[in-house]
C-alpha cells in the first residue's frame, strides 16, 4: 500500500469497494498473494500486468464468482466474504463485462436486457423494455433489439453486454478484458462506450490490455504481478515515471 | 383356410413340397391360424404400455437426479446445503447400481424377489425399466447441464439471478437441444429392453411370439415377425423423434 495512503479521511468513506489481504489459490497455486485496494466512488481504476498475474481472478473475486481463499472484500459497508450475505442480491448492485461478452443466445437482445430487472424485482416489463431501448439506442444498438447474440459482430455484442449490465443500474462495473476477444478495427467502438460511462461517473474496475485506454480514462493504474500489486498511481506516474524494473519490463513489451 | 390344411397334411407326411407352399404353411399358422395376430397385436399394446410408463418414471427420476446432483456440484465450496448433500449421496450410490448390474439381473430380482407375490408382470416390469432407465436419463441430462458453457452461468450470476431463474431461464434451454438427440437414442433403447419383461412373465410382443413358438414348434416366423414388428416401432418413434428436434431448432433461428 503507497499510492492509496494518499487519500484522506472524508476521501475514505466515500469507498465503495474495500479490498483486505486477499488471497486465492487454485489447487496449489497462489494466484492472489495478498492484495488490498481501496476503490473510491466514481473512479476508474485499470489494472494491467503480464498474463498470469491474477488480474482477471481478483476482478472475478469482487462478485464472488470466485471464492477467495482468504482475505475480506467490503461492497457499499457489506462484508461479501460473510457467509450469511445475500450474493445475489449484491450481486444486482454490481455489473460485469466479460471477455467472451456472455450473451444469451437462446433469447432475443431485448429480452437478454430486461431478464435481470424484470426476475429481480427491480423494473417492471414495461420499465425494463423501455431503458433498454434508451440504453440501446446510447450505442447505437436500437435497430437490434429483436435481434438474436448471433447476428452481431463481435463489437455489437460486447455494447449490448454493457448495456445488459447497466439495465440493472449497478454502482460499479466490472470489465474483464473487454476488448480482447475483439477483432481490432471492432475495439475503438466498445472503448468509446466505456470512456462515456467514465466520464459519466461510474465507478469502474477494468482488466484490460489497451494501454491506450489505461492512459487516457483510468484515475488510477494499478500493475499486478505474481498476485500482488507491485506497483500504482496515475496513469502519468506508471506510464511516464514506472519505478518498479517488473513495470519498465512489461510497459517496455506492451508499448 | 382348405389350402393351409391341405398343404400342412403334405409336410407332416413328409412329402416334398415347394418353398412357396412351405411359406405358406408356416406364414398362416404364425400368424393367421387361430387368429394369432391378435396376440401380437396385444403384445403390442403391453409393449407400448410399458415403454410410455417406464418412459415418464425415467424422466421424472432422471430430471429429479440430475438437478439435485449438478445443483450439488455447483454449490459455493463451504455452503454446502445438508439435505441436498445427503440427496446427492443417495443419487450416486442410486446411478452407481442400476449402471453396474444388468438389466435382466435387476428385472429378476424385481420379478421374482422384491414383487415375487404380485401378478402385474407388465407393471412391474415397467417400474424396473423406469428405475433402470431413470439411471441413465440422469446421466444424459447431467451431461446436457455441464455442457453449456460455464460464462453463461456466471453471466446469470453476475447480474443478480439467483440460482434457480439461471437455471430456469439461461442455462436449461440451452441444454435441452444438446440433451435430446441422446434422450431419444435412450428411448429406443427403452422400447427394445421392454422385451426383457417377458422373462419375469409380462406378456409384451415377445412373449407372444415366444407363445405361438411354443405352440406350432416352429420359431421363424414368429421371431422374424416379432422383429419386424420392433423395428417399425422403433422407425415411427425415430420419425416422432425428429419431427420434435427439427420443430425445436426452428424456434430459435440464429
Amino acid at each position: 500500500m503507497t499510492g492509496v495512503n494518499r487519500m484522506t479521511g472524508a476521501e475514505a468513506a466515500e469507498n465503495v469497494l474495500t479490498v483486505k489481504n486477499l488471497k486465492k489459490s487454485f489447487g496449489g497455486l497462489d494466484v492472489l498473494k495478498g492484495v488490498d485496494l481501496d476503490i473510491r466512488k466514481g473512479e476508474c481504476v485499470v489494472f494491467i500486468g503480464p498474463s498470469g498475474s491474477g488480474k482477471s481472478t481478483f476482478l472475478r473475486c469482487l462478485n464472488l464468482l470466485e471464492i477467495p481463499t482468504s482475505g475480506e472484500i467490503r461492497f457499499d459497508g457489506v462484508s461479501m466474504t460473510d457467509p450469511k450475505t445475500n450474493i445475489d442480491q449484491m450481486r444486482q448492485r454490481m455489473g460485469m463485462v466479460f471477455q467472451h461478452f456472455n450473451l444469451f443466445p437462446n433469447m432475443t437482445i431485448l429480452r437478454n436486457l430486461t431478464l435481470a430487472p424484470i426476475r429481480t424485482g427491480h423494473l417492471n416489463r414495461e420499465q425494463a423494455e423501455r431503458k433498454a431501448m434508451e440504453l440501446l439506442k446510447r450505442v447505437g444498438l436500437e435497430d437490434k433489439a429483436g435481434g438474436y447474440p448471433a447476428q452481431l459482430s463481435g463489437g455489437q455484442k460486447q455494447r449490448v453486454a454493457i448495456v445488459r449490465a447497466l439495465c440493472m443500474d449497478p454502482e460499479v462495473m466490472l470489465f474483464d478484458e473487454p476488448t480482447s476477444a475483439l477483432d481490432p478495427e471492432m475495439v475503438g467502438e466498445v472503448l468509446d462506450v466505456m470512456k462515456e460511462l467514465a466520464k459519466s461517473g461510474m465507478t469502474m474496475v477494468c482488466v484490460t490490455h489497451e494501454m491506450g485506454f489505461a492512459r487516457e480514462v483510468a484515475d488510477r493504474v494499478l500493475f499486478l504481478d505474481g498476485g500482488v500489486i507491485l506497483e500504482q498511481g496515475t496513469p502519468q506516474d506508471i506510464f511516464g515515471n514506472p519505478k518498479e524494473q517488473r513495470t519498465k519490463d512489461f510497459l517496455n513489451k506492451v508499448l | 383356410m382348405e389350402t393351409y390344411t391341405a398343404w400342412k397334411t403334405l409336410i407332416t407326411a413328409g412329402e416334398s413340397v415347394s418353398a412357396w407352399q412351405r411359406f405358406y404353411v408356416y406364414f398362416y399358422q404364425a400368424f393367421i391360424e387361430k387368429d394369432r395376430w391378435q396376440q401380437y397385436l396385444q403384445g403390442v399394446g403391453t409393449t407400448l404400455y410399458v415403454t410410455v410408463m417406464a418412459l415418464i418414471l425415467g424422466i421424472a427420476l432422471g430430471v429429479l437426479v440430475a438437478v439435485v446432483r449438478t445443483a450439488h456440484d455447483q454449490q459455493r465450496p463451504g455452503h454446502g446445503n445438508v439435505v441436498l448433500g445427503i440427496l446427492n449421496g443417495i443419487f450416486k450410490a442410486y446411478v452407481t447400481v442400476i449402471r453396474g448390474t444388468p438389466m435382466m439381473v435387476q428385472l429378476m430380482i424385481m420379478g421374482f424377489v422384491i414383487f415375487s407375490s404380485s401378478r402385474e408382470f407388465a407393471l412391474v416390469g415397467a417400474l424396473t425399466l423406469g428405475i433402470n432407465s431413470g439411471a441413465y436419463t440422469a446421466e444424459i441430462i447431467r451431461g446436457g447441464l455441464m455442457a453449456v458453457d460455464s460464462g453463461q452461468m456466471e453471466a446469470g450470476q453476475s447480474l443478480g439471478l439467483n440460482y434457480v431463474d439461471t437455471m430456469r431461464f439461461i442455462v436449461v434451454p440451452q441444454a435441452v437441444k444438446s440433451i435430446l438427440p441422446a434422450l431419444g437414442n435412450e428411448f429406443i433403447v427403452l422400447l427394445k429392453d421392454t422385451s426383457l419383461i417377458s422373462v419375469i412373465g409380462g406378456q409384451e410382443l415377445l412373449y407372444a411370439a415366444k407363445g405361438v413358438v411354443s405352440r406350432t414348434y416352429e420359431a421363424m416366423f414368429p421371431y422374424i415377425g416379432a422383429a419386424v414388428i420392433y423395428l417399425i416401432l422403433v422407425m415411427i418413434f425415430t420419425r416422432l423423434l425428429g419431427i420434435f428436434e427439427r420443430r425445436l431448432r426452428a424456434s430459435d433461428r440464429r
